[in-house]
């Protein structure tokens, strides 16, 4: 499996960190809890198909991807550097 | 018909011809007490012991595919009861009991074999941390023994002892612990609820939740509408999808995890060998083949295959703790849909719509909990109250942030265990 990063192009699987689906990016606001963070931190969508997530290319510059990615077959449809991304 | 030894020489003797089909085929009435929603090894041990030990035999299970075609036939079917944290402690504990206690209650012989599990460790600091491990074992009445590392050269003389990254000290060893064979686990728990008058609907996908006034009324399904007053959800990698049919989001992403098997070879290892600090376990197969795994690929999967790079890291661990490896030939890999939960541990609890029960988030380690999760969903389904071995397993620790069954220690967190 390879992923497009923004910046280095084609590279292996293993350059990568998967980390889920991507939430990260939606961070609540405040600092207690509340069915929010909860949300945030525990519960997840867990599509069959095409989710956007989070990936950090950790072997390699750096970047924090979001990835548009098939969890049943593994296709990747594109790449987008996460900093790129309007919130 | 009852199976035996002399059920076996009366048929061989006459041909063969008296066999008859494990279970029935039937169709799917209007309307059940219970809808058990997974004919996997969870979901037919749960329909097994609600007729066995409640007497509810007015209950269908529904599966989509098959039974057994999931999990329960995709795992390296290894059985054991040595966690340390109470909840998961006492119910597995009481797994491995039903384990020992499972062939003659199905009158079914799923090839349960006590070949012991020895957990490795490689430094003092590892070692103490299975000593105590080893005495939480026994404080919950299982069996445990520290071996030091010529105990473990007695059981395994094949391994590499001196390797420099880590080197084995010695490992905790439970006797009791083992390997089943897991397609038999689920056929068993089939053909033993089927004969107390358990319907078994194959090829029956659940495709809607009905649900009036905040109670659940029945399911709607590939073969029909089917009416009941109590669901089960038992379905393991699919859970997510099947709760959201109930307007529910779970605290479960879904990975794959991959094993493989080499071709058959002689008698070589006669226990379970653990290797957690390479993320790799390994244990023979009554064929012969030598069955191990490792650690997830650790991104979201419904696909029931992994990549490569993962497999070489399970084969270089592999090769680094028993060398020999290496001349064995691969025969195959497949992978399986892990419902990882994010504290590591199951959830076994009523949900917010009245007479829907989940049971899932069994992570990588479901297997060995067949008979103990059929047995307490069971009973929560029955008595609407947690079975004594399950009372930890509950939905609503994520959100409040007691009881979070954190078996390893390293946070409630997804993408952690």
């Amino acid at each position: 499996m390879y992923i497009n990063c923004p910046h280095c192009g084609d590279r292996d699987l293993r350059e990568f960190t998967p980390r889920g689906h991507a939430v990260g990016r939606e961070r609540p606001e405040g600092e207690t809890w509340s069915d929010a963070w909860h949300d945030f931190i525990h519960l997840r969508d867990n599509i069959a198909g095409r989710q956007a997530e989070l990936w950090h290319h950790s072997g390699g510059c750096g970047a924090w991807l979001v990835v548009d990615r098939s969890t049943t077959t593994h296709e990747i449809f594109g790449t987008r550097l996460a900093a790129e991304i309007a919130r | 018909m009852r199976y035996s030894g002399l059920q076996v020489l009366w048929q061989g003797l006459t041909g063969n011809t008296g066999w008859r089909p494990a279970w029935r085929d039937p169709e799917p009435k209007s309307s059940y007490d219970i809808i058990i929603i997974g004919g996997g090894g969870h979901g037919l041990a749960t329909a097994f012991y609600l007729a066995e030990e409640h007497g509810l035999t007015n209950v269908a299970v529904l599966e989509k595919g098959y039974l057994g075609g999931g999990n329960v036939g995709r795992n390296t079917t290894i059985v054991r009861a040595n966690y340390g944290l109470p909840g998961n402690s006492e119910f597995y504990s009481h797994s491995l009991k039903l384990w020992e206690g499972l062939e003659n209650a199905l009158n079914y012989n799923v090839m349960h074999s006590q070949r012991g599990v020895i957990n490795l460790f490689h430094s003092d600091g590892q070692r103490d941390a299975y000593a105590r491990r080893g005495n939480a074992i026994l404080n919950q009445g299982d069996d445990a023994i520290l071996l030091d590392r010529e105990g473990v050269r007695k059981h395994a003389p094949y391994l590499d002892f001196e390797q420099t990254r880590f080197p084995i000290f010695g490992g905790l060893y439970q006797p009791r612990g083992g390997t089943a064979r897991h397609d038999a686990v689920a056929w068993g728990f089939a053909r033993g609820a089927d004969q107390r008058g358990v319907d078994l609907i194959q090829n029956c996908e659940v495709t809607g939740i009905d649900i009036e006034n905040g109670a659940v009324r029945g399911v709607q399904t590939t073969r029909g509408a089917i009416r009941a007053t109590k669901v089960g959800i038992v379905v393991a990698g699919r859970s997510s999808q099947v709760a959201a049919m109930a307007g529910l989001r779970l605290p479960i992403e879904s990975h794959v995890l991959q094993a493989f098997v080499t071709e058959g070879l002689k008698p070589l290892i006669d226990t379970v060998i653990t290797y957690g600090m390479g993320h790799f376990y390994i244990s023979q197969s009554d064929k012969g083949g030598l069955v191990f795994g490792g650690d997830l690929d650790f991104y979201p999967s419904y696909a029931a295959r992994g990549n490569l790079p993962m497999a070489e890291h399970v084969v270089e661990a592999g090769m680094t703790l028993m060398p020999m490896i290496g001349k064995a030939k691969m025969l195959r890999s497949w992978g399986g849909i892990m419902d990882m939960s994010s504290d590591g541990s199951p959830i076994i609890d009523r949900t917010p719509i009245d007479g829907l029960y989940f049971n899932g988030g069994w992570c990588y380690g479901g297997f060995k909990a067949t008979p103990g999760s059929g047995n307490v969903f069971a009973h929560l389904i029955a008595t609407d109250r947690p079975h004594p071995a399950a009372t930890k397993y509950r939905l609503e620790r994520f959100a409040t942030g007691r009881g979070i069954m954190d078996e390893e220690a390293t946070g409630s967190q997804h993408n952690l265990h």
